[in-house]
C-alpha cells in the first residue's frame, strides 16, 4: 500500500509536532518527517503539517514571527504547487500571519484560555481534508487566540468561494452562538485558502485520533489527506 | 533618534481587553470613561539618520513585522 510521505514542521516553542508525528506515523502507518524550522529543503514531503503550540512565545503576536522562519519559503512554494498545507491551532494562525490564508486570529472573546471538547460541523466535503469525515466531529481546543476574523468583503468571498470548512455547532449539528467558545466570526473554526490545498483549523485533530484519548475523529482528516493521494483509507 | 509606535485594533476588531479593563475601571468607581481601547506601544531607538530614512524605516519595519494590517493601525513619532 503506498503511503504519504508527510512533514511536521518544528518551530521554537511548537508544542505538538509529536503528537502530529505519533498520530501519522504510528497510528496511521505514514512515513514522516520532522522538519526543524530552519531547514530549507523540504524533502519531497507530500503533505506539510504547522503544528500547535506557543512558537517563539507568540511574542509580538501568535505565529508573526514563525511566519518568517527559514522553511517557509519552501512552504509557500510547496503551496503554490498545489500541494496540501494542514495548520492546526498555531499553525493556523502562521498561516493567517504568512498571508496563506486571510483573516487573522484575535484574542478569545473571553479573555480566558479554553481547553476543552467542541462539536464543528463539517460545511464542505470539497476538500482534501473533509472528503472522508462525518457530517459533525468532536475535537478539542485548547487557545487563548483561536477566535477567528475578517473583515465583511473578505467574509463575503469566503462564503461565496464555499471556504468555511469547519463551523462550531451543537452536538447535532445546529451552529448557535451557545456552541461558540471563543467569539470566533460566524462561528468559524476553520477555513480552506481560494486553491483548497491550505487547511487552517483551531481544533487539534491530532489529540482525537485514538479512541485512549476520547475518539477518532481527528483521525479521519488525517484519513482524507491519504485518500485524497493513494485512492485509499 | 527614537521612534515611538502606537499600534491599535482597526475599529471593527473586537476589543474584549478594552472593553474588560472599561469594566474595572467603572467597579473602582471612576466615572465618565466612555471607552477603552488597549494597544501596543514600541520604543525603538534608531542610529543618527536623515528624518525621511528614518521614517521610510520605521513604515517598512511597521508594515512588515511590527502591526498586522488585517486587524491593526500604526502611528509614529520620531525624535531626534
Amino acid at each position: 500500500m503506498k503511503k504519504v510521505k508527510f512533514g511536521v514542521v518544528i518551530f521554537p516553542g511548537s508544542n505538538c509536532d509529536m503528537d502530529c508525528v505519533h498520530v501519522l506515523r504510528d497510528v496511521l502507518g505514514q512515513e514522516t518527517l520532522e522538519l526543524w524550522h530552519k531547514e530549507r529543503n523540504l524533502q519531497d514531503c507530500e503533505c506539510i503539517v504547522l503544528p500547535g503550540g506557543f512558537s517563539y512565545g507568540d511574542y509580538l503576536r501568535t505565529g508573526a514571527i514563525a511566519r518568517f522562519s527559514p522553511i517557509m519559503e519552501a512552504v509557500t512554494a510547496h503551496v503554490k504547487t498545489g500541494k496540501p498545507v494542514i495548520g492546526i491551532c498555531n499553525g493556523f494562525q502562521i498561516l493567517c500571519e504568512a498571508g496563506l490564508l486571510p483573516g487573522a486570529l484575535i484574542r478569545n472573546r473571553s479573555l480566558r484560555f479554553i481547553c476543552k471538547p467542541v462539536h464543528i460541523k463539517v460545511e464542505t466535503k470539497n476538500t482534501p481534508f473533509t472528503n472522508f469525515t462525518k457530517k459533525v466531529l468532536t475535537l478539542p481546543i485548547a487557545h487563548g487566540e483561536g477566535n477567528y476574523f475578517i473583515h465583511a468583503e473578505g467574509l463575503k468571498d469566503l462564503k461565496d468561494q464555499d471556504q468555511i470548512v469547519f463551523r462550531y455547532c451543537d452536538a447535532g449539528g445546529k451552529v448557535t452562538p451557545e456552541s461558540n467558545p471563543n467569539g470566533a466570526l460566524d462561528n468559524i473554526a476553520g477555513i480552506v485558502n481560494k486553491e483548497r490545498n491550505v487547511l487552517g483549523m483551531m481544533p487539534h485533530p491530532e489529540r482525537c485520533s485514538e479512541r485512549i484519548l476520547g475518539g477518532i475523529d481527528g483521525k479521519h482528516i488525517f484519513q482524507s489527506i491519504i485518500h485524497t493521494f493513494t485512492g485509499q483509507i | 533618534m527614537i521612534a515611538r509606535i502606537y499600534v491599535n485594533l482597526k475599529r471593527d476588531v473586537s476589543d474584549p481587553q478594552g472593553n474588560a479593563v472599561k469594566g474595572a475601571l467603572e467597579s473602582l468607581a471612576f466615572k465618565g470613561v466612555e471607552k477603552v481601547h488597549v494597544g501596543k506601544y514600541f520604543v525603538i531607538e534608531l542610529d543618527d539618520m536623515r528624518r525621511d530614512q528614518a521614517e521610510s524605516l520605521v513604515k517598512a519595519m511597521c508594515e512588515k513585522l511590527l502591526t498586522n494590517p488585517v486587524i491593526e493601525d500604526y502611528s509614529y513619532v520620531i525624535e531626534k
